[in-house]
């Protein structure tokens, strides 16, 4: 059995509250007044050297509100008065969003990494892997943050809308909707009871499915017969259908639907592969983390090797999938699909560059040597670097939309990773401790333990 | 020397018996000539103490070579030599137009790291057509292991040796015969 280290604990609680003060720092100086605003936006633009040209020009590449911006540019010469307060406006709003996404941002990446820890620990199930039995209880300590951490993004997705100011979907602001065609067609899906209610439907799936898997492993342990491995090798075969069909939902509900005015098809995949890549480095470092401990003897240097390839392979899906994406609609260029890359491509150069240096050709040349994929700090360091590239890549899916080109990784945002990342640390590691760490039970646990490469 | 120009070879009919084999005759400081099986026996190349490949490392430089290739070539091509307006693509320079480039990099970067792996690997273990088999006893390639041992005087313990590890079959043949 492990015991949740007092040092670990002390540890997660200290990030928990640090994070917790970043996110009030956060809101607190985020509600700016109209004059404080119309102050900034006057020295900024004294400092660019440009009058209200530049001005019109920053409304512009702000597609989420293009309803706005298009209203700013008809009346430039006869209401002046009006686009000018109408752009102050819109970047109030922006300033206002900025700790609602940078809370939601943190909170979708650590809820994806349980996400996908819970689909890879099926897929495990469903293809009777022979290799990763050992890491069961790893995958599902990781899970047990699933339950709390989505049930924490719809809260936030729905609070934006409803104690907030519709600060992360512009499609819950009536006043939006009513002026906007394309939103109005696509009401019946995108409307707030019906993300909530999509949300309770999927969390209560995926739970469900943890639940049950979680209860038979641990009833495997003792068992006389293959009985309750039976039971979970099924439900893991429906639940992979389940997840498959909600989890690209979820991506459209979730995360495309900051920017309603676009849609790609393999959206879904792309969030997929982001969340099962950071899944696996996740599960490659705790694994790392407790074999340090001395509390994994069982687990080889093969099973790192494994994981690594794991994470080699899915760090090039991702490149894939996100080259895909980007290509097709670079190249055909039609204008109501290419505003979402022109937006990033103008104010998130880095960002957007960076997060595929760091997802890809990082883990490309670092983990290709076989005997590197062996190495703990070398998996563990490639792994760091991975994380940090799929927060970006998360970040550059939800900012754009709602922060636009006021963003910056500060306080908010970094007091929201810690915030999430030691309720991730507390609850991970809790579950760690109810389950002896190998599932010997398992029928395919003897083959594990003798796993070689 | 009369001695050196012998070898014993040794058949097995079991790929375990055969590894077994395989270490007592190395304990014994016996130097295996070679070993033949129908099949890729898992950990023979260990247990005969082989050096790894380095044709993965060949196969990377291969590909690295294949991306150069595409890159000059499409840069010379689309940039350099005839930048024409195609359909509104960016030719001037090439990262303006790389993405569309891409797929191009991509498959000659796994065309070259693929074909030139296979030409080494057919040239460092002398493989074409109409190449004569080397094989020195046929039953290898459907059913019966062989291990080859040169011999330095030494047949009689050799071949107790390899009795006692449990060969079926102990020849002494000449080189210039074995194949």
């Amino acid at each position: 059995m492990y015991t949740f280290s007092n040092r670990l604990k002390t540890f997660s609680i200290a990030l928990m509250i640090i994070g917790a003060i970043g996110v009030v720092i956060g809101f607190m100086t985020s509600h700016k007044s109209f004059e404080e605003v119309e102050a900034i936006v006057a020295a900024e633009s004294a400092h660019h050297g440009g009058g209200h040209d530049a001005e019109a020009a920053h409304v512009a590449p702000a597609a989420s509100h293009d309803t706005h911006a298009a209203e700013g540019h008809a009346g430039e010469e006869v209401h002046h008065e009006d686009a000018h307060k109408k752009h102050i406006e819109h970047v109030q709003h922006q300033i206002a969003n900025r700790p609602w996404s940078a809370l939601y941002v943190a909170a979708f990446f650590f809820m994806m990494i349980a996400l996908g820890a819970l689909a890879f620990y099926a897929i495990q199930f469903a293809a009777q892997a022979g290799w990763s039995p050992v890491l069961f209880r790893v995958m599902e300590g990781i899970t047990a943050y699933l339950l709390p951490g989505a049930i924490i993004v719809v809260l936030i997705g729905v609070a934006s809308g409803t104690i907030g100011h519709y600060n992360l979907f512009v499609w819950m602001d009536p006043e939006v909707v009513a002026n906007d065609k394309l939103i109005q067609g696509k009401a019946g899906w995108l409307n707030t009871w019906g993300f909530a209610i999509r949300g309770f439907i999927f969390i209560a799936g995926w739970s469900l499915y943890r639940h049950f898997a979680r209860k038979f492993s641990i009833a495997q342990d003792n068992a006389d017969d293959n009985k309750n491995f039976k039971k979970s090798f099924r439900i893991s075969a429906a639940f992979l259908v389940f997840y498959i069909y909600t989890e690209s939902m979820m991506s459209w509900d979730w995360i495309m639907s900051v920017d309603p005015h676009w849609f790609s098809t393999l959206f879904g995949w792309y969030v997929f592969a982001s969340m099962f890549v950071s899944a696996i480095t996740v599960i490659a470092m705790i694994t790392l983390y407790l074999k340090n401990k001395g509390l994994l003897p069982f687990v080889n240097d093969s099973h790192l090797h494994d994981l690594a390839k794991f994470m080699f392979g899915i760090s090039i899906f991702w490149t894939y999938l996100w080259f895909s994406q980007f290509m097709l609609i670079w190249y055909s260029n039609i204008p109501e699909e290419v505003t979402y890359f022109v937006t990033r491509l103008e104010d998130y150069k880095l960002p957007f560059l960076g997060m595929v240096a760091m997802n890809f050709l990082f883990p490309l040349l670092l983990l290709m040597n076989s005997d590197y994929k062996r190495i703990p700090w070398f998996v563990v360091m490639a792994g760091v670097v991975i994380l940090a590239g799929h927060y970006l890549d998360i970040f550059n899916m939800i900012m754009p939309a709602t922060v636009g080109d006021r963003w910056f990784i500060g306080i908010p945002e970094i007091g929201s990773i810690l915030l999430f990342g030691g309720l991730f640390i507390f609850v991970v590691f809790t579950a760690l401790t109810k389950a002896p760490l190998l599932a010997k039970g398992n029928p395919y646990i003897k083959e594990s333990e003798h796993f070689h490469y | 020397m009369e001695s050196s120009s012998k070898v014993i070879h040794a058949i097995y009919t079991d790929d375990d018996v055969l590894m077994s084999a395989v270490k007592k005759v190395r304990a014994e400081k016996h130097h295996i000539e070679e070993v033949y099986t129908p099949f890729p026996v898992h950990g023979l190349d260990k247990a005969m103490g082989l050096a790894p490949t380095r044709i993965a490392i060949a196969a990377f430089i291969y590909g690295c070579i294949g991306l150069t290739v595409a890159i000059t070539m499409m840069n010379f091509i689309m940039i350099e030599d005839w930048p024409q307006n195609i359909g509104g693509k960016p030719s001037f320079s090439y990262i303006e137009n790389m993405p569309a480039f891409v797929p191009i990099m991509f498959e000659l970067t796994v065309f070259f790291a693929a074909h030139l792996m296979v030409i080494t690997f057919y040239l460092r273990s002398r493989m074409w057509p109409f190449k004569n088999a080397e094989n020195p006893d046929p039953r290898t390639t459907d059913d019966h292991f062989l291990m080859e041992i040169s011999v330095h005087g030494n047949e009689a313990e050799l071949e107790q040796l390899l009795k006692e590890t449990g060969a079926v079959e102990i020849n002494i043949v000449n080189k210039d015969e074995a194949h």
